[in-house]
């Protein structure tokens, strides 16, 4: 069975991205209050409420340009690495996916991946450092690996969206080594990243809008 | 016409505030700070970024841009307003200490060094003076191919202005030099030495631009860093 995902998708996962930034805002600033400056939930939410507005204003005609107008929104209105992180990562995965009006698996990996590869250019940070990555790079591998099972685009982001989940937990007994929470040294052990938590979030929202009814594993 | 100077900071404060103090070194630099979001908090504004390029670009006439940033996240915006600029090749981040890296550059482009010369001299304050490891490093490097000892007849000594013009200088030349035994490409280590009129700096240099590097340095002496 061949699933493609269109503009819609992109619109709805964007649409549900904002609603899941608001709805766990307060999860994400307390986070980011344990090991950074406690803005993360604030700047998402703003962020993904400007991506809402722009989407409202020039609706996108296809998956790539509603990713892309993210890209800006984010890059402009988060104000923290967040902003430039993600934009940079929305940016990439829309140039993978060019102007294609549907997406089937295989460019839903490859656009994964170079989100995931804008992230770390961006961010220079590795698997372990404590960061989005640790999120990012376990859904690259398993979205990777559902595709050449023959998954299809709904299955690839599912796969995504659990490993990230997976991902972002393991941050926890983690010591920071990017970003503000590296100057806490070892007193950033014990917490989740907040990035790696909201990239989880975001992944998820991707997969629900493809139609993958199951939430989270937690 | 000079280099711009670009600061991005999480801070409009912080930014503003840099560039003040940098600015009173450097009275023909023109400054763009760059900080805060759009609605004043704390965070860095790609938008923000994007404007004070192209405008800076515009201002400095085809000598370009050295850009410094904050922490982190600032200078991830950096990057990101680089890829978007219309002319990329003419502004170049700096990786430095934002209020040191800032006064060294604002004193070599005040002096008319090349972006990538102001570059270098925000990049080299990054280690800051490290007198016990100089003495080490010259007796690694064995005898100086050329050396040279010349008194300060400026009235003033050696300031930020003529420590930029030695650094900028000798940062051109395919050679190692100290000056009194710290890094001669260094403005803030030459600005340490604060050797003052009357007083004495040796040069000491290794490479294949050795005998160019000290006749740099006398000449800029004997006249005073055209202070006189």
């Amino acid at each position: 069975m061949t699933v493609a995902l269109g503009v819609d998708w992109a619109i709805q996962w964007l649409t549900l991205s904002a609603k899941v930034m608001s709805e766990h805002r307060a999860e994400l600033i307390e986070l980011d209050r344990a090991i950074g400056d406690s803005d993360h939930g604030e700047n998402m939410d703003r962020g993904f409420q400007a991506v809402l507005d722009k989407l409202a204003q020039t609706p996108p005609e296809t998956p790539g340009a509603a990713l892309k107008l993210a890209a800006m929104a984010l890059m402009s209105k988060v104000g923290g690495a967040a902003g430039p992180l993600y934009g940079t990562a929305y940016l990439r995965a829309a140039t993978a996916l060019g102007d294609s009006a549907e997406i089937d698996a295989a460019a839903i990996a490859e656009a994964l991946t170079a989100a995931r590869d804008g992230i770390v250019a961006r961010g220079k940070a590795e698997l372990g450092d404590k960061t989005m990555v640790d999120a990012w790079s376990p859904a690259v591998n398993a979205a990777g690996e559902v595709l050449a099972e023959g998954g299809d685009a709904v299955e690839v982001l599912a796969a995504a969206a659990e490993a990230a989940e997976v991902g972002a937990v393991t941050t926890d007994p983690l010591v920071a080594r990017k970003g503000r929470a590296s100057y806490l040294g070892e007193r950033s052990a014990g917490h989740r990243d907040p990035g790696a938590a909201s990239t989880a979030l975001l992944l998820r929202a991707a997969a629900t809008a493809a139609g993958f009814p199951e939430g989270p594993a937690e | 016409m000079t280099v711009g100077l670009v600061v991005v900071s999480h801070s409009r404060k912080l930014a503003e505030g840099s560039v003040e103090l940098a600015a009173q070194m450097a009275p023909d630099v023109k400054f763009y700070p760059v900080g805060g979001t759009d609605d004043d908090r704390i965070g860095t504004d790609l938008e923000k970024a994007m404007a004070a390029f192209e405008a800076g670009l515009e201002e400095a006439s085809g000598d370009g841009l050295v850009v410094l940033a904050d922490l982190g996240s600032a200078v991830m915006t950096a990057e990101s307003a680089l890829e978007f600029c219309s002319e990329p090749d003419k502004v170049l981040l700096a990786d430095a200490p934002l209020v040191e890296g800032l006064v060294a550059a604002a004193v070599a482009a005040q002096g008319g060094s090349s972006a990538a010369e102001v570059k270098l001299a925000a990049e080299s304050v990054r280690f800051g003076p490290e007198p016990s490891d100089t003495a080490e490093d010259s007796q690694g490097r064995g005898e100086p191919i050329d050396s040279g000892v010349f008194e300060l007849i400026n009235p003033m000594g050696m300031h930020a202005r003529p420590a930029a013009k030695i650094a900028g200088g000798l940062a051109g030349l395919d050679v190692e030099a100290t000056v009194n035994g710290v890094d001669g490409t260094s403005i803030m280590e030459l600005m340490s030495l604060a050797v003052g009129q009357g007083g004495k700096v040796k040069v000491e240099a290794w490479g294949k631009d050795s005998s160019k590097a000290v006749e740099y340095v006398r000449r800029l002496v004997e006249e005073g860093f055209g202070e006189l």
